[in-house]
């Protein structure tokens, strides 16, 4: 028995001894490549836009085979994304060369309003900007309000029991409605549910009295006509909802133009080399067929962005967000 | 007769050769996926994802639903030979499923399982085929009072569940619903309860740590205890006679299966609920109705076979709001909503009408994905038995391991491990005490759809509580769950005025 | 027994009372118009664990409850060397996996739990150990793409992921 023993712990002792061996011999002098399955972390839920997107960035990586290793997603969506941003600062070793993460405009929000976590986003490496998503104004077409004047005598008819449901407190939606409420006047009720999927369903089932969803996460309910976008937050007007004109349009200065982000970072200290791959692999896939196709389709805007251009991106973003959260009292 | 003939072409599309193959291949990995504590239909169907390129989408659809459906099935498999539930799902199937195992009848529970879920699975997919639209606007009209109201019956339907400790049984309820708060209020935004400030707590107390470190480690530290360290647990046997008389003794339970079918597919098209209350609820109900309420959770074949009908039924009702509105109902359908994206499918009501081979692709391959699932399940009890009657000292190892890389995987974090063996260290210290676990457990899973709806709900009526009266099917609802919340005061008042003496004998 | 049912309650009304204390850094009143704030729900539920507590103690005084009668001691010496061996092994391992990680820790802990506990083979007790890493490597790295902790033995495996990515 015991020189069974023996034998196997000396047959261990040599696969290890020769995994080894293979580590220390030399590479291939060539660029740099991922040595194991890259960490691909998301930084919202299952099921929401970001965690569609994410998923879709890794089958199309798969499907031109862009990476040696398989990207594996992962949600952690935890504390409105601070679990998230944590872990990408906290990663050592190898494993800073081996997580990236799928960010939306809680990268900005979330280290402003939670100063605890000691989260400076300007150390995190850029790697590729995807995509902006746009904001409409969205209400239910029983209730008969095809425009903006009509919504703004709606809602200050109904005063605080207009509701307005959202995701999340202190985010995107709570910001668009807080410029909404001080531009027109009104004093809308914001109530937070779970994700965008839910709150374009509280509108469609007129749980709600309007919202400002993405269009990815209205598109189904407004072909079937049950909802409709009666204003845009964007610069001008989108090719899908053509007869939802933009605010700026209307005149309303007091409302800017909007966008959610969808970009990939990197986690802080990357190598150089890690860098690069990486924003090769991301640039790679904001070319093909199928993620330019998801764009049309789900009115996305913008050029790809990486590297020095990204960062300055993020600090003018991050300056906007600052203030806006102070306006609202958030921070 | 055009639905007929729809699906006509679906079962056309499901029965050639290589979808054939996939539906085998799906239900038979979908089976152990589900058996494992902690994996379940979600971690089958998210490996889908990849595979959506290599087969053509409607061969994806197929292997998707096999998976699906046998994830479900497994999911009884571990609930009732290790005592672990592997998802929310099966929590009901442990009541009665581990104590049935415990006395040598686990191939009675696990063919009952199996059949029921055939029946559940049945029933629910005719349903669907036959009714998605119009019962796409009952999901609808469910906002967060009626979500509120829902979640007070599911518990009412189980104030009997804990032990004859009161004290012990509501601190149970309680400890689960705070426990459940932990991480992100959704309401204020803030992060609440990060003990420590550890960054785990950030995405709070999932279920399943709870559920794998009370039923799986706790369950073990309790079976080496009574079993006094080394001895063979479960003396199940299996011969062709037993399978037949298994089936046989279906005729007892067929009224709690299709009860448990017609409920929790209604309760699974609801749109934040999803299976796990559709298969509490069908459990308590079954024990409601039963003659013999006592001897549920003592080894009762009805408690198997209500929530197992119930959940296969509901994670058919799931994908109908995920279709036809776009709403997840449950982390799976989540990871789906996610497939349909890839396959550039838009979710919501017109679905129905411009992806017409797509829906009924999938309908079709979820009758063949059933009729599969409970062959392979049926032809696989042999196995299980055999894993059964391992030495205590091989199982026990292996069930630990099991749990810990099941309480990873979710989460990918060793935190939660952490938590994992802390549960079930004090699950097994306190169980010791009569301390009843299965409050806590389901304290957990509604916790945290409950407080936000209830939350909602108020905001939205400006703070007064009548909302969940005044609309009218909260209202009936909240009714029918004060009226069963009474229902055992009423009879703890009636036994106390019958027999006065009996609070003061000690 | 009688003593073990005390000192739980104890330990858990002072988990409760933290728990209050923790839930009350979110307001815990009822904010006019909105209803009860952040911190209302664990609090007020924290606090029906604590009233458990006393309810449990003062069944504990009375001697009302079947373990505060029960003379058997809680735990006896078999018991408790049976519960420090599992309990204790399966801590030592998920502490291993932080260092040695999965695949390492795994089959130290079936060597020790088999053969010191179990007094199996050493053939049955090798070959589990070895075929059980083994098996869950093919099962969720590559199957299930579920990547496991691996501490500081993660550099040992890039060979393999080359080898089969």
């Amino acid at each position: 028995m015991k020189t069974l023993f023996r034998s196997a712990m000396y047959t261990i002792l040599g696969v290890l001894v020769m995994a080894f061996g293979s580590l220390v011999a030399p590479q291939d002098a060539g660029a740099w490549e991922p040595r194991k399955p890259v960490d691909f972390v998301i930084m919202a839920g299952k099921g929401g836009g970001a965690d569609k997107m994410a998923r879709l960035m890794q089958t199309i990586i798969e499907k031109h085979k862009l990476s040696t290793k398989p990207f594996i997603p992962i949600n952690k969506p935890g504390g409105s994304g601070a679990e998230s941003l944590i872990h990408l600062k906290n990663a050592s070793g190898v494993n800073k060369d081996h997580t990236v993460m799928v960010t939306l405009n809680s990268f900005y929000t979330t280290p402003l309003r939670q100063p605890g976590l000691g989260v400076d986003i300007s150390t995190f490496t850029p790697v590729g900007r995807m995509a902006e998503d746009t904001f409409l104004l969205w209400v239910h077409k029983d209730s008969g309000i095809t425009n903006v004047d009509q919504f703004v005598k709606a809602a200050k008819a109904k005063g605080n029991n207009w509701i307005m449901a959202g995701t999340g407190k202190g985010q995107e939606d709570q910001l668009l409605t807080s410029f909404l409420n001080a531009a027109y006047g009104l004093n809308m009720k914001y109530v937070p549910f779970k994700g965008g999927g839910r709150v374009a369903k509280e509108l469609a089932g007129k749980h709600a009295d309007s919202t400002v969803n993405n269009p990815s996460e209205q598109l189904g309910f407004y072909q079937a006509g049950t909802t409709r976008p009666i204003a845009a937050f964007t610069p001008d007007r989108m090719e899908l909802f053509p007869d939802a004109p933009t605010f700026q349009e209307l005149g309303q200065k007091g409302i800017p133009v909007y966008f959610m982000q969808r970009s990939v970072v990197g986690a802080p200290g990357m190598s150089k080399g890690a860098q690069k791959y990486y924003q090769k692999v991301f640039s790679k896939v904001y070319k093909t067929s199928e993620w330019q196709d998801y764009m049309k389709k789900k009115s996305l805007r913008g050029a790809f962005l990486t590297g020095k251009k990204l960062k300055k991106y993020w600090a003018v973003e991050k300056d906007i967000h600052q203030k806006m959260l102070k306006d609202i009292g958030e921070i | 007769m055009e639905i007929l003939s729809l699906l006509g072409n679906g079962f056309l599309v499901a029965f050639q050769p290589l979808n054939l193959a996939l539906v085998i291949l799906g239900c038979a990995l979908g089976l152990f996926i589900g058996a494992m504590p902690g994996l379940g239909s979600v971690n089958g169907v998210a490996i889908l994802l990849p595979m959506t390129f290599i087969v053509p989408p409607t061969g994806a659809i197929i292997f998707l639903a096999a998976i699906y459906y046998g994830a479900m099935y497994g999911g009884a498999i571990s609930s009732i030979m290790l005592g672990i539930p592997g998802a929310s799902t099966a929590v009901a199937t442990t009541f009665d499923g581990r104590p049935l195992a415990l006395q040598g009848l686990a191939d009675r529970a696990l063919i009952t399982a199996a059949a029921a879920s055939f029946i559940g699975g049945t029933i629910s997919i005719v349903l669907f085929t036959g009714f998605a639209p119009p019962l796409a606007a009952v999901a609808l009209a469910f906002g967060s009072a009626e979500e509120f109201a829902l979640m007070i019956l599911a518990f009412a339907t189980f104030v009997g569940l804990g032990g004859d400790d009161i004290p012990k049984t509501l601190f149970s309820i309680f400890i689960g619903l705070v426990l459940s708060a932990v991480g992100l209020d959704i309401i204020s935004g803030q992060p609440r309860l990060i003990f420590g400030d550890i960054p785990g707590f950030y995405h709070g107390i999932n279920f399943l740590v709870l559920a794998i470190g009370i039923y799986g480690i706790g369950e073990i530290l309790w079976t080496i205890e009574s079993s006094g360290g080394d001895v063979n647990v479960s003396q199940a046997t299996l011969t062709f006679r037993r399978l037949i008389e298994g089936f046989r003794g279906m005729k007892e339970t067929i009224k709690g299966t299709l009860m448990g079918s017609f409920l929790g597919y209604f309760v699974g098209i609801l749109p934040a609920a999803g299976a796990t209350p559709g298969s509490l609820m069908a459990y308590g109900v079954a024990k409601t109705m039963s003659k013999d309420p006592d001897s549920f959770g003592k080894g009762n074949i009805e408690g198997v076979a209500a929530p197992e009908a119930a959940n296969n039924a509901a994670s058919t009702g799931s994908m109908l709001p995920m279709l036809t509105l776009g709403i997840p109902g449950s982390p799976t359908t989540a990871i789906l909503l996610g497939g349909m994206v890839i396959w550039g499918l838009e979710p919501g009501p017109l679905l129905f009408v411009e992806h017409a081979e797509f829906v009924w692709g999938l309908i079709a391959s979820l009758y063949i994905a059933n009729l599969f699932s409970v062959l392979l399940n049926i032809s696989f009890i042999p196995l299980f038995i055999w894993v059964l009657k391992l030495p205590f000292t091989i199982l026990a190892p292996i069930i630990f391991i099991l749990c810990v890389i099941g309480g990873y995987a979710p989460t990918q974090d060793l935190h939660d491990v952490w938590l994992m063996f802390i549960f079930g260290v004090v699950g097994y210290l306190m169980r010791k005490l009569d301390y009843p676990m299965a409050p806590a457990v389901l304290a957990i899973v509604l916790g945290p759809l409950a407080e936000p709806a209830m939350r909602q709900s108020l905001i939205i009526s400006n703070g007064s509580p009548m909302i969940f009266f005044e609309r009218p099917i909260a209202g009936s609802i909240m009714v029918v769950a004060i009226v069963l919340l009474l229902l055992p005061l009423f009879k703890v008042i009636k036994g106390a005025l019958s027999k006065p003496a009996s609070g003061s004998q000690a | 027994m009688r003593l073990a049912e005390l000192v739980m309650a104890v330990v858990m009304a002072i988990f409760s009372v933290y728990l209050m204390w923790k839930s009350a850094e979110l307001p815990i009143g009822w904010i006019p118009r909105e209803g009860p704030g952040g911190g209302a729900w664990p609090f007020w539920l924290a606090t029906g664990m604590l009233v458990c507590c006393i309810a449990i103690i003062v069944r504990w005084i009375r001697r009302t409850s079947p373990p505060s009668r029960s003379s058997e001691p809680y735990m006896d010496k078999t018991t408790i060397k049976l519960f420090v061996v599992g309990a204790g092994s399966l801590g030592v391992m998920i502490a291993a996996i932080h260092i040695i990680g999965v695949y390492f820790a795994v089959p130290l802990f079936l060597l020790f739990y088999m053969r010191y506990v179990g007094r199996h083979q050493w053939i049955t007790t090798a070959a589990l150990a070895s075929a059980t890493p083994i098996v869950s490597f093919l099962f969720f790295e590559i199957v299930l793409r579920i990547t496991l902790p691996k501490g500081y033995s993660e550099p040992l495996f890039y060979p393999l992921y080359d080898f089969f990515f």
